[in-house]
């Protein structure tokens, strides 16, 4: 008998949306387990608007999608522990935490929901060259001390890389009166969203620079300057493009890494692609009765993706709880591969076993490029059942297709699954 | 006549929208919008563009927060949006703050108010 | 006696390990010690940025200093770390060759090495090194084995002196740029620093990169230190499994090559560039530099995962021509003692090192030693959760609940471990002093989720401390600006 039916580790959207859903009207006993003090994750830092217009119909900021959340989560009865770091999954769901307040716990349960999140790529993952001092920051990092702490990390600001908490900070720093001089971005693209880029940036007259990057750090104790240069279609600095921008701070938002270190100790397959676990059709990973959503999972570009995401695992995860004994005596059989082709980067799931799998099922991918006018095409071994019409597709957005239990039982001896991208 | 293509900026699909506008600046046409809010934003933008302004102000009496989030209700005209962040710089709320709370009514002569997006 | 004027028998100049040791050594003694230091913190110039290698000492030049206080300071190191609780792990290293052709030059060093009395030396074959390291590169054709070498936390190392020395009456005077030296008529010595006159009996110069101008302050000879620019790349802990003993290259006709190795953090080093700079502030990379990192690791490992780089530092070697260490008094300035051109094997040699210094003043000045039992000669280091169970580290929990509150999620510090680490003698004041001492932001989000809640404890616990001056690693590098609405404010009145 386990402590608990489900525990969900992580606070965030993922985390509340996983447990209210494996909560099953009451029906089962639901833990979540989160390392800060407050629940909602990094939604409370982000409090610009534009969430929710999915989930709720309306445009809300960040800390209040999480209150509804949260509230939702309270209402079904699911229990907290806040302050708590969990520091280790067995294979056979114990889970270890530790807090202030209650010191080093052994929780065990039926299932288990990752939902851990994510962190942002640091400086050295890009090895700028030049010094190390201070006035280097992520973006979220930035986001925290401007939004929670009310402190300005600097006046005169440059931004290296176009992810969305990038250009949100853009717009952020200078509403509290500092100078952006620019945004470099390596890739020829953003990899923000376009109304990121008309509302924080061009609303404000603040520069893109697309195929450019920092090629050099000035300044010992504090930043003086950065270095911006161009770069060629291999991403290499352009001699004599080089330009100086004096600065005292430089704000990186060059991507995100779902935080795995618990599902890798848990033993849990990671994909090379998405840095997240492995998953089959219930979003359960390699380790049986252990699922993840959200961004630990791989990483999303809404908040409402997310949310559904973790509904989906939540259920799963509870009704893998309910009949675990069972469950894991059973050798299962592995599900029909969904393979990434033709520019599509990845797809979560990566398997699907059609008899477990829901009447409708969402598959959700990215693409590797900018692709215009193409047709997002799935194909159920040669037979192509799938072809949505896009007129862009770009790596900064998640795009989604819908399979079909009924087209996936049709076929017997199905061997894979093909998720591509042709021209329309 | 004259033609104006825009991302709308009302959800995350940021849709490619084009304005035709009249001689005389009427709007002729609007197309590329997936739905009724692009056609409501597109208007606006070429008309009197407006904005949702989200910022913060510290709060005194929180045992757990030392700023509280807050939002403009509604939409203010975009170039307005600067003198409701200065409107909010020396404006201080006072615990207990909840979601929803009227932190400054009427900001800058908008006769839009500020609200609170935390509890605090 | 004025407020900013103090008196003491010895100062040594500069608070790196080699400054550190020897205060710790004279510590011993009834001397009144005191240690100057430019920098706000213990471990801020070469100490702090080198590969961190025990190394076992086969390279240097049999009969030279470097020789000797290399063999002994090995020896002395795997003690000291027992005594002062830091982490040292004697893995072992392997000096890798690549060609048949350079096998002789493997045998000198061999022969080299056991002139110079490094013991249990051994020539491993092609098969034998493949079992011991299986990601060597497929060139490799045999390797020179030192087990007697190994890897130390450097800064835990400088840290342990430091405390020891302070627990023992040294001094520490942080901030303290010494400007000039006068030698006073009655023979003692006058040091001008921003933070007041300090006189003393005896000077030791251990600063580093600026030994030479110290040196040049008091001496009729001239010294030149020229800083060795070393650039290196720190991994992921996924890579750091990658090779499990320091692996060097024999250098050859394809150059130097650079070491491959693990660090006690778990993480995997490569580097060295070796680059003669004349700026002895000079520790900023270059992309020429990491580019030869990347491409020379190649040499005697194969695949080193470089996608899982991390950071990248660079150090700079107190070099000068000779190279060779510079220990003693010098004749034209009696009193005044050199503790110079301490490069590579420096961190090794530091025991040995402070030993010798400390015997060299204790004869000028005819110093004894203190009463037996007076000298602590243990220090307790600060605990690291990672090397201990869950159940010893729920033990520390009910002792401290702290310990049960992680700040550094990717290297599991607890607030415990940094309250600790502010709260010691020469205490962090700093955000890299709570990352030296503690370990906290070097795991791979490096610092971007820590940042604020160090930041907010080193507010709290120290009172000259404010979240507005926190800085990264003392004054000029502040976290913060302002206030949020400081600069909008001013807009709004204008």
């Amino acid at each position: 008998m386990s402590d608990y039916d489900v525990i969900v580790i992580g606070g965030g959207p993922a985390g509340l949306a996983a447990a209210t859903a494996a909560r099953g009207e009451g029906k089962r006993s639901v833990l979540v387990i989160e390392r800060d003090q407050k629940l909602g994750g990094i939604l409370n830092q982000c409090i610009h608007n534009g969430f929710g217009l999915i989930t709720f119909n309306e445009e809300l900021t960040g800390p209040e999608y999480a209150a509804r959340y949260e509230r939702l989560a309270r209402e079904a009865g699911v229990e907290f522990l806040l302050d708590t770091m969990v520091l280790d999954v067995s294979p056979d769901h114990v889970v270890t935490c530790v807090s202030e307040a209650r010191g080093m716990q052994r929780i065990t349960a039926g299932a288990v929901v990752l939902a851990m999140g994510c962190r942002e790529r640091p400086r050295g993952a890009l090895n700028i060259p030049g010094f190390r001092p201070a006035g280097v920051y992520t973006a979220g990092t930035a986001q925290r001390l401007v939004n929670i702490e009310g402190l300005m990390p600097g006046r005169e600001v440059v931004i290296l890389g176009s992810g969305d908490i990038g250009l949100i900070m853009a717009r952020r720093m200078t509403l509290e009166g500092a100078h952006v001089a620019c945004v470099a971005e390596l890739m020829p693209y953003s990899g923000g969203l376009k109304r990121n880029i008309v509302q924080c940036l061009d609303d404000f007259g603040i520069p893109l620079l697309l195929s450019h990057t920092v090629t050099r750090v000035e300044g010992k104790s504090r930043v003086e300057a950065v270095w911006i240069a161009q770069v060629d279609e291999k991403g290499r600095p352009l001699p004599g493009t080089e330009k100086r921008y004096p600065c005292d701070t430089l704000l990186l938002s060059v991507g995100l890494l779902p935080e795995n270190e618990l599902s890798r100790a848990a033993g849990v397959e990671l994909s090379r692609v998405t840095r997240g676990p492995v998953v089959n059709e219930s979003l359960e990973t390699s380790m049986p009765g252990i699922f993840a959503c959200g961004n630990v999972l791989h990483v999303h570009d809404l908040v409402d993706y997310v949310s559904q995401e973790a509904t989906a695992a939540g259920t799963a995860a509870g009704a893998w709880a309910d009949a675990c004994v069972q469950h894991q005596a059973q050798d299962e059989e592995p599900g029909i591969p969904v393979v990434a082709e033709g520019g599509v980067r990845y797809t979560v799931p990566q398997s699907i076993d059609p008899e477990r799998m829901p009447e409708k099922l969402t598959v959700r991918f990215r693409v590797s490029g900018v692709y215009e006018d193409r047709r997002i095409c799935v194909y159920l071994g040669d037979e192509r059942v799938i072809a949505k019409r896009r007129p862009i597709l770009v790596p900064g957005e998640m795009e989604d297709v819908t399979l079909k239990r009924d087209d996936l039982l049709a076929r017997p001896g199905l061997e894979k699954i093909v998720v591509t991208l042709e021209e329309a | 006549m004259e033609k104006r293509t825009l991302t709308c900026i009302r959800c995350p699909r940021g849709c490619t929208v084009t304005v035709t506008l009249a001689d005389d600046g009427t709007i002729t046409s609007v197309t590329g919008n997936s739905c009724m809010r692009g056609d409501k934003y597109a208007r606006d933008e070429v008309t009197h563009p407006v904005r949702v302004v989200t910022t913060t102000v510290p709060v005194v009496g929180s045992a757990t927060e030392k700023m509280v989030s807050v939002k403009t209700a509604g939409d203010v005209p975009k170039g307005r949006v600067f003198d409701v962040v200065r409107a909010l710089a020396d404006v201080t709320a006072t615990a207990p703050v909840h979601i929803g709370d009227v932190i400054l009514a009427d900001v800058a002569g908008t006769g839009v108010d500020i609200v609170a997006t935390k509890d605090a | 006696m004025q407020e900013n004027e103090r008196h003491y028998d010895v100062v040594v100049i500069g608070a790196g390990v080699s400054g550190c040791a020897t205060a710790r050594e004279l510590a011993k003694t009834t001397a009144s010690v005191c240690v100057v230091e430019r920098e706000d913190d213990v471990c801020c110039g070469t100490s702090k940025a080198n590969s961190a290698i025990v190394h076992a000492g086969y390279d240097a030049t049999p009969g030279s200093l470097m020789a000797r206080l290399n063999v002994e300071g090995n020896a002395l190191m795997y003690e000291l770390a027992k005594k002062l609780q830091f982490t040292v792990k004697n893995i072992g290293s392997l000096v890798v060759c690549t060609s048949e052709r350079d096998m002789d030059g493997l045998r000198e060093l061999f022969a080299r090495g056991v002139a110079n009395g490094v013991p249990d030396l051994k020539i491993v074959d092609r098969d034998t090194l493949r079992s011991m390291e299986p990601n060597i590169s497929p060139n490799a054709v045999g390797a020179l084995w030192a087990p007697t070498a190994g890897i130390v936390d450097p800064f835990g190392l400088n840290v342990a002196l430091a405390e020891n020395a302070a627990t023992n009456g040294v001094d520490f005077i942080f901030n303290a740029p010494v400007t000039s030296i006068e030698r006073r008529p009655e023979g003692c010595f006058a040091l001008v620093t921003p933070r007041g006159r300090i006189f003393a009996r005896c000077v030791v110069n251990a600063a580093g990169v600026y030994a030479d101008q110290i040196h040049n302050m008091v001496c009729e000879d001239k010294l030149e230190i020229i800083p060795r620019r070393g650039q290196y790349m720190l991994l992921d802990t996924t890579a750091g499994n990658h090779v499990h003993h320091v692996v060097f290259a024999l250098p050859s006709k394809m150059g130097k090559g650079v070491l491959v190795s693990p660090t006690i953090h778990g993480n995997l080093i490569v580097g060295p560039t070796a680059e003669d700079i004349q700026d002895k502030e000079g520790t900023d990379t270059t992309a020429s530099g990491l580019a030869e990192v990347a491409e020379k690791c190649g040499i005697t490992v194969a695949d080193v995962p470089l996608r899982e780089v991390i950071t990248s530092f660079s150090g700079l070697r107190a070099h000068r021509a000779e190279h060779e260490f510079l220990i003693g008094e010098n004749p034209s300035a009696p009193g005044f003692v050199d503790c110079s051109a301490i490069e590579s094997p420096g961190l090794t040699a530091s025991p040995a090192i402070g030993r010798m210094v400390a015997g060299i003043v204790s004869n000028i000045l005819g110093l004894e030693e203190r009463p037996s039992g007076e000298f602590v000669d243990t220090r307790r280091g600060i605990p690291n959760m990672n090397d201990l169970s869950f159940e010893q580290w729920g033990s520390l929990c009910e002792e401290n609940p702290l310990y049960g509150r992680v700040i550094c999620r990717c290297c599991h510090v607890t607030e415990a471990q940094i309250v600790d680490a502010i709260h010691r003698p020469v205490g962090a004041r700093s955000l890299d002093g709570v990352k030296r001492r503690t370990g906290a932001c070097m795991g791979r989000c490096q610092a971007g989720f820590c940042t604020p809640k160090i930041m907010e404890i080193l507010s709290r616990e120290l009172p000259d401390v404010t979240m507005e001056n926190v800085t990264k690693s003392g004054p000029g590098s502040e976290f913060i600006e302002g206030h949020a609405k400081n600069a909008i404010s001013k807009e709004a009145r204008a």
